[in-house]
């Protein structure tokens, strides 16, 4: 019998095939082309050290959310209410360290515990009711954004606008660990032997790597082991790819989505805190927009629409795609502005990407 | 009445395989409010035979398999397992009691490869918390020797499982229950959907299941796959069996009649010139 000794019309898998399976290859592709096409554009200043660095903050700002929301698509769900819960938790956070004058350890915990719950009561009414998370979390969309200006006008008095946040928590020793630069030392130290280059003072000309990138780079590393190499993982993909089949193989499925869908919000809580003690002030629109540039840099990565299917480390690179192209643009004569059109161009482009990769992983004809 | 006699004749044969059965239910009833859907069904499988249940479409055969998979709750009679009654609460309840069920969707995900398939919710893991990780190596060499068992030559257990054909789908489905340790397989309708030679595939490994001591009901509507592997044949009718019957004791064209309510098809075969 034929399938006994292996078909002959199957060729072995080449290392080419294997590539081609891996759904992370579209975004790194858009990197480099991007990259090339910045290389040859922009000024040279684009890609020292305090260059890439200057991409690299919006960049991380949007690839913390969107880890997020790669992690949610895999596991088969949307969340629409990133964005808004950006600018919700900006006013608790804002709230607690101003109003209510408590420490930044506190402040902290009540934020990512507020986010957790929400994150939570989206999974929950997803889950029991069946509807699509597309809706469901559209609704959150405005709640959040309503109750943010609501909250704000109540707490400043009157303004959408909420300032003083940095004083409040200046002095904490968690502050560090949110706001400013890491590795400062360092930087000085390469500095002193002028492995880096530095002014004329003898100062060196980046004193750090904001704090906002260390995080992105742990968490994508961090979703990226836990998506691949987990249990859990394995569940995330299961539940995505076919609810019935992975309950009916024993997976928890109520429970990862769930767990997702606190994981997107706290990543939306971390980014709400990251930008309000770097900026020192939160306002009504913060995180405007951002739950679908977060979701396209997933779909970027990889993350098919319909679950099951993606990486983290494709919403990694595709966060980068985003802000190389923002910052990127400035360096050249091109009109800043289309930066939106490059957003959906890209976008569509990925998407038809993904489907034939998918065809292609899947032998599907 | 008929039935019944055919029943008491049936009997002795059953008596003659080994031991005590792995699975036997006693006269169990379902019903679902006022719908009957179970009305006296007998039926047990002994290790090492490949009893078959054959019906037409609404003759209560997924009523039966989700009963004996814990998914249902008996209204009346007997199940036992292993000679003692048992009340299945869930269907983690059957598995843990070695009876497993490869229904038609096969809780298989095209999109996920072999290995993570077939180690899908009981992935094995090495390391300690927070270092515990998904332990590939092992999967992949167990994924790849199972289905060498099988005769299926997998070069790349990474490979999807969306791209195996539906014969090799449903012998992957089928390894992974027997892999995890089943005593009893319920296989529900597995070559419904199959070409021939998909279909000779499927039931070559069923009879391989047997030979290793499995006690395997396999659900049907086609009495040919039945015949090519089954040793013992029950129909059932309208929520009940209509008997159990040895190979020796019934051929093909009986076992076809029996099943669609006799007359009907004869009438039918009569009408249509003998092409059914």
């Amino acid at each position: 019998m034929a399938v006994a000794t292996g078909d002959e019309r199957l060729k072995q898998a080449s290392a080419l095939t294997r590539l081609m399976r891996r759904p992370e290859l579209g975004a790194l592709a858009g990197l480099i082309l991007v990259s090339v096409f910045f290389w040859s554009m922009a000024s040279s200043q684009m890609f020292t050290l305090s260059g890439v660095l200057t991409f690299m903050s919006p960049a991380a700002q949007l690839g913390i959310l969107a880890i997020g929301a790669s992690l949610l698509m895999v596991g088969g769900e949307f969340d629409l209410s990133v964005g808004s819960m950006v600018a919700f938790a900006g006013l608790i956070f804002g709230t607690a360290v101003t109003v209510l004058q408590l420490p930044l350890l506190l402040a902290l915990l009540v934020t990512f515990a507020m986010a957790a719950a929400f994150g939570a009561l989206n999974g929950q009414i997803v889950l029991r009711t069946g509807l699509p998370s597309f809706i469901v979390t559209l609704a959150f969309l405005f709640i959040f954004r309503g109750l943010t200006l609501v909250g704000l006008k109540w707490a400043t008095g009157g303004s959408t606008q909420m300032r003083g946040i940095r004083e409040a928590v200046a002095d904490s020793a968690l502050a560090p660990l949110f706001s400013g630069q890491a590795f400062q030392g360092l930087f000085a130290w390469l500095a002193e032997r002028g492995m880096i280059d530095t002014f004329a003072s003898g100062m060196p000309k980046v004193t750090g790597i904001p704090v906002d990138i260390i995080w992105f780079l742990g968490l994508a590393a961090v979703g990226t082991v836990v998506l691949t190499r987990t249990r859990v993982g394995n569940w995330i993909f299961a539940a995505g790819g076919d609810q019935n089949a992975a309950r009916n193989s024993g997976v928890p499925v109520a429970r990862i989505k769930t767990a997702l869908f606190v994981t997107t919000a706290c990543c939306a809580a971390l980014v709400a805190i990251l930008t309000v003690m770097d900026t020192g002030s939160t306002d009504a629109r913060r995180g405007f927009q951002k739950e679908f540039e977060a979701i396209i840099a997933a779909v970027i990565g990889g993350c098919l629409l319909t679950g099951g299917y993606g990486s983290v480390i494709g919403a990694f690179f595709g966060a980068i795609i985003f802000g190389m192209v923002l910052i990127g643009l400035t360096y050249t004569q091109i009109d800043q502005d289309w930066y939106l059109v490059f957003l959906g161009g890209m976008l569509l482009m990925a998407v038809f990407f993904n489907n034939i990769v998918r065809k292609r992983a899947t032998g599907e004809r | 009445m008929a039935t019944a006699a055919v029943r008491e004749t049936a009997r002795p044969h059953a008596a003659a395989a080994t031991g005590t059965p792995l699975i036997e239910v006693d006269n169990i009833t379902k019903h679902f409010g006022s719908v009957i859907a179970l009305a006296g069904v007998s039926l047990d499988v002994y290790r090492g035979e490949v009893h078959c249940l054959l019906g037409d479409n609404g003759a209560g055969k997924s009523t039966l398999i989700k009963t004996l998979a814990g998914v249902h709750k008996p209204s009346t009679g007997t199940f036992k397992v292993d000679g003692r009654p048992v009340e299945f609460q869930s269907p983690r309840d059957a598995l843990d009691a070695g009876i497993a069920t490869v229904y038609q969707d096969l809780a298989m995900i095209p999109l996920m490869s072999i290995t993570r398939n077939f180690f899908m919710g009981r992935e094995p893991t090495k390391g300690i918390w927070p270092l515990r990780f998904f332990d590939f190596a092992e999967a992949d060499r167990v994924a790849r020797e199972e289905m060498q068992r099988i005769g299926i030559d997998v070069r790349d257990p990474e490979q999807a499982v969306g791209t195996l054909s539906g014969g090799e789908r449903q012998c992957v489905a089928i390894a992974r229950a027997v892999y995890f340790g089943a005593k009893v397989l319920i296989l529900d309708e597995p070559t419904s959907a199959l070409g021939v030679r998909q279909t000779s595939m499927v039931l070559k490994y069923i009879f391989q299941v047997k030979q290793k001591g499995l006690g395997v009901i396999f659900i049907t509507h086609n009495v040919r796959h039945a015949h090519a592997v089954g040793d013992r044949f029950t129909v059932l009718n309208r929520g009940q069996t209509l008997g159990t019957y040895t190979k020796d004791e019934v051929n093909l064209e009986e076992l076809q009649n029996l099943m669609a309510g006799g007359k009907e098809l004869q009438d039918l075969s009569a009408e249509l010139g003998g092409t059914v």
